[in-house]
């Protein structure tokens, strides 16, 4: 099964789970929790289900392309159900059953991981799914996001495309594999990475960058003061990916590393605790809705 | 009559770390609520997997125990009037019991007339008070604790469903949206829901449904499976216990499977491909008959052999990718020079109040100096130490230890040594991070053991500078671990320098970077209390008495001196005069605290010979004291001057009326006291 066609049926899995599917989120980030798919819809008592691709970009492990395993941008399989349904463990394995694998041809468990994103003020409980010794699927409950307690409580389901695809198509070089028929992913991000790579460790300007952070931190809180939680939030995401950039370059200094991180925990913070009161201003729209079936 | 009770609890899957405990506390909370409800039963049997904890109560009896008591209320002339009137007390007690003073009788007890009752309460059947079960249930407290969907429950993961049957019914309850009934899940993959009809049927229903429900029985298992595969390939297979219980602890049905890697990854450390395999993928490495590696591996499959085979191709790939990059991180990093590494450690913050790793191995080197010139160290010595000390953190910017965090000091001997640094220095790198844990051995070497506790000592002043002190269970610095390692190198390699001069010598470095802002006499009385509770508490771990303990923590002395007068104490306690011994020199020290201080002594005072004699011995003491100072030696010394105090104290009155007089006899009393605590604090020391 290439890329492609996994997509397409972890999409159409979900979709018949009632998860609304989305496209990848437009701002850069470092993985699918940072979509405000995610991120602000896990706030608040709204229910929230909904599945989507989302390229994530790691500056620092951008490998010019010559590492089998690492990439500067891989993507993720990104699932967000609130609240957590009964059944959610059993769904996932009918995903990676409508995936062609098997679960008695395998080894698949549920080991404990528990995940925390400071910068984010995040904190969930879960596992990391085991298939024959791979970690293929990252499995969290929610149970706080931006500092605030999640109620009711949302569960992540992120899978990692590439990691899964290596396996199901038996490749030991991410570059093999297929992404739709006649098409590589080396066909198609070979170029990318190592343009991103020499652009993070070597090309990139930190002076710039250094003040793009700062500009974007000040207009984040700007638009937060309006009550303007989404153009807010996509500064927040756009200070975290330069911060990303200057770390990989290796331009941020130790004492300034935590300063850096701290500054964005608080615009993060700032950001969720604005979503949660905008919502509430509109009275929970999702939450109260009549009649709504896909939402129960 | 008596019926089995079983209850089951599922859930989604547990921490492995925290199912034996959960599974042994719902068997303790269980029993304590059937005593509680005063419902006899047989044995407590207690099983689990990752996905359930259950226990069986083997004949529960149908009913609570009747209660049959007579109690006791007041003295008669209380509860009646002279006219026979029923007092107030008395209504209220037979009101308190449930009954009327018509109830009441009366008997004597001692002499003296009580009101009693006989109270009789039929027991209720315990099928109606076993729904409690579901607070049990709630009562059990893990490690963490989660939230799931809407429901404001806290517990180690999602509850599933319950089982609860007491004999063939069911006990009507819910918890968290569980309504107990029957019917329990199997295997995830190869087992179906299934229905247990009672207790008995529970193992074996589910074993039938491929879940192995009895941890002994599974572990069990993977043993012989360890065993076959040992016998079939002619391989050792170590057993390590925390990872066969952890993996015990992550299947329902086990099967071991072996798979391999190259060869060519033999060449790595040893700690590296075991960590790799153990740590990461939770593999029993495969060893040689003469211990050395061999190119394979065994996991234990939560599942049957069917497609075993590609179970095993697929955990060779992972572990593969794993090892190749291992393979590149110690290819890169035995490029890289150890002054490289150094100075990458001045990117890195150790605490943003205490600055850089950089910074602390500078202080760490100042600190190991001023130690070897406070010990006398040879000059070989020294600069072994010193290089030990500049190098002892450059492992943690290498791409091996970046990976593998736990292969700290390890990678750092390995690569050192490597890099042509002398053999001492090598192993130093390593020991410095001596003892690891409270099981764990010292430093063997005087340069391990030196920087060790300059590294220590290093963290806890600087911890302490800035306000990073421990309380209660917050120690995110492992502070305590950190100064009983100090406590436990000293006393083992018995060294002749006290705690407090280590410890000023780290003040003083600690300060001379700015860090914080307390002054180094506040800083020096934080920090002695601090290692006063970890020295009390490793000799309290060494079997030493609590009142011995508190008798020789006042001492000035090195770490060995005070041990060792405590094990003379441990030794001497069940002596025949020891008692009378300790009373002795108790009695000088107690009223030495009258003396004013610094008086001479004039034997021309002295008013009889019971007084000359003591003073004789004492001077005699004076002079045998210091040639010494073995324990043992020293309180044989004391010792013999038992006889000559008690005949001073039978013939003297300290507190004479002439002041003259009184404050010659004080001083006398003070110099003697002086020595004795010296040895130790020993009106302390409890004696029956």
């Amino acid at each position: 099964m290439n890329i492609q066609e996994m997509i397409l049926t972890l999409q159409k899995h979900w979709s018949d789970q009632g998860c609304i599917l989305m496209q990848a989120y437009d701002v850069e980030k470092g993985a699918g929790t940072m979509s405000p798919y995610t991120f602000l819809r896990a706030i608040g008592p709204e229910p929230w289900n909904v599945a989507y691709v989302e390229p994530s970009r790691r500056p620092a492990d951008g490998r010019y392309g010559d590492n089998p395993n690492r990439l500067y941008q891989h993507h993720q399989f990104q699932v967000i159900m609130k609240p957590s349904p009964d059944n959610i463990q059993e769904l996932y394995l009918d995903s990676l059953k409508s995936l062609g694998i098997d679960p008695l041809e395998h080894d698949i468990r549920f080991v404990e991981d528990n995940w925390e994103n400071p910068s984010l003020g995040c904190a969930g409980l879960g596992w990391e799914v085991w298939l024959d010794g791979m970690e293929i699927t990252q499995f969290t409950y929610f149970q706080q996001v931006g500092g605030l307690e999640c109620k009711p409580v949302s569960v992540e389901i992120t899978y990692g495309i590439e990691r899964l695809a290596s396996y199901i198509q038996d490749k030991e070089n991410v570059f093999e594999l297929e992404w739709t028929n006649g098409f590589t992913v080396h066909d198609i991000f070979y170029q990318p990475e190592f343009e991103h790579s020499k652009y993070t460790f070597e090309t990139s300007d930190p002076d710039m960058l250094f003040n793009l952070f700062g500009v974007y931190e000040k207009e984040a809180k700007r638009q937060m003061d309006e009550g303007l939680v989404h153009p807010a939030y996509d500064y927040v995401l756009k200070c975290s990916h330069v911060f990303n950039v200057l770390d990989a370059r290796g331009a941020i200094s130790v004492t300034e590393r935590t300063a850096y991180i701290g500054r964005m925990r608080n615009l993060a913070r700032q950001v969720a605790k604005t979503f949660y009161e905008e919502r509430e201003k509109l009275g929970f729209p999702i939450l109260n809705r009549k009649g709504d079936a896909a939402h129960e | 009559m008596s019926k089995d009770l079983l209850l089951e609890i599922g859930l989604e899957e547990m921490p492995a770390r925290f199912v034996t405990q959960s599974m042994k506390q719902l068997g303790e909370k269980v029993s304590a609520y059937l005593t509680e409800l005063n419902i006899e039963f047989g044995e407590v049997h207690t099983f689990s997997t990752p996905r359930r904890l259950a226990v069986i109560v083997k004949n529960v009896s149908e009913a609570q125990a009747d209660i049959d008591e007579e109690a006791k209320g007041p003295a008669k002339k209380i509860a009646q009037t002279e006219d026979g009137e029923w007092s107030k007390a008395a209504i209220g007690f037979a009101k308190g019991q449930g009954m009327t003073t018509d109830d009441i009788y009366f008997k004597e007890i001692k002499g003296v007339e009580y009101a009693h009752v006989k109270k009789f309460i039929k027991g209720q059947e315990t099928a109606a008070l076993l729904s409690g079960l579901e607070q049990v249930i709630l009562s059990l407290t893990f490690g963490k604790n989660m939230r799931w969907g809407s429901s404001d429950i806290r517990y180690v993961r999602p509850i599933k469903w319950v089982v609860a049957l007491f004999g063939q019914n069911v006990i009507p309850f819910s918890v968290a949206d569980a309504q107990a009934g029957t019917e329990t899940a199997g295997h995830r993959f190869l087992g179906e829901r299934v229905g247990i009809q009672e207790a008995s049927a529970y193992v074996d229903t589910l074993k039938q449904q491929f879940v192995v429900v009895d941890p002994t029985e599974r572990r069990n298992m993977i043993l012989a499976g360890l065993k076959q595969l040992e016998q079939k390939n002619n391989w050792t297979i170590p057993v390590d216990e925390s990872l066969l219980e952890e993996v015990n602890n992550l299947v329902e049905y086990p099967t071991a499977l072996s798979g391999s890697f190259n060869e060519e990854f033999l060449e790595l450390p040893e700690e590296v491909l075991i960590t790799s395999m153990k740590e990461h993928q939770r593999y029993f490495p495969v060893k040689k008959a003469d211990g050395t590696l061999l190119p394979h591996f065994i996991t234990i499959r939560n599942g049957n052999s069917h497609a075993i085979d590609k179970v095993s191709r697929g955990n060779e790939k992972v572990l593969r990718a794993r090892l190749a990059d291992a393979d590149f991180f110690y290819k890169e990093d035995q490029k890289t020079p150890i002054a490289d590494s150094l100075q990458k450690l001045e990117k890195i913050v150790y605490h943003e109040k205490i600055g850089t790793l950089s910074e602390k191995v500078t202080r760490i080197r100042r600190i190991t100096a001023n130690m070897a010139e406070l010990m006398n160290e040879t000059n070989e010595i020294k600069s072994l130490a010193d290089r030990a000390a500049e190098i002892c953190k450059f492992d943690l910017v290498t791409q091996m230890v970046y990976e593998f965090p736990e292969l700290q000091g390890i990678m750092g001997e390995k690569y050192a040594r490597q890099k042509g640094e002398k053999e001492e220095v090598a192993v130093a790198v390593n020991e410095h991070y001596m003892p690891r844990s409270a099981d764990d051995s010292v430093p063997s070497t005087k340069t391990g053991a030196l920087v060790s506790i300059a590294d220590k000592l290093d963290t806890i002043t600087a911890c302490f500078a800035v306000g990073i002190i421990p309380t209660g269970s917050q120690d995110p610095y492992a502070l305590r671990r950190q100064a009983a390692g100090i406590v436990q190198i000293m006393m083992e390699h018995n060294w002749n320098v006290t705690h407090s001069a280590l410890i000023s010598a780290a003040i003083e470095e600690v300060l001379a970077d700015n860090i914080g802002d307390k002054d180094a006499k506040a800083l020096q009385a934080e920090i002695s209390s601090f290692f006063a509770l970890r020295i009390k508490h490793i000799l309290q771990e060494k079997g030493i008495r609590y009142d011995i303990i508190e008798a020789v923590l006042t001492k000035t002395g090195t770490l060995s001196d005070m041990e060792e007068t405590a094990a003379v104490l441990m030794n001497h306690k069940e002596d025949t005069d020891f008692k009378e011994t300790m009373e002795a020199l108790s009695r000088v020290v107690n009223i030495s605290k009258k003396a004013d201080g610094g008086r001479d002594v004039n034997p021309a005072l002295f008013e009889n010979d019971q007084e000359t004699a003591l003073y004789n011995e004492y001077v005699k003491l004076q002079n045998e004291w210091e040639k010494t100072n073995a324990a043992e030696d020293r309180y044989q010394l004391l010792a013999v001057l038992k006889p000559a105090i008690e005949r001073y104290f039978d013939n003297t009155m300290v507190m004479a009326e002439e002041e003259a007089v009184k404050q010659n006899r004080l001083a006398v009393m003070q110099h003697l006291a002086c020595i004795i605590l010296d040895f130790a604090e020993v009106p302390a020391v409890l004696v029956k």
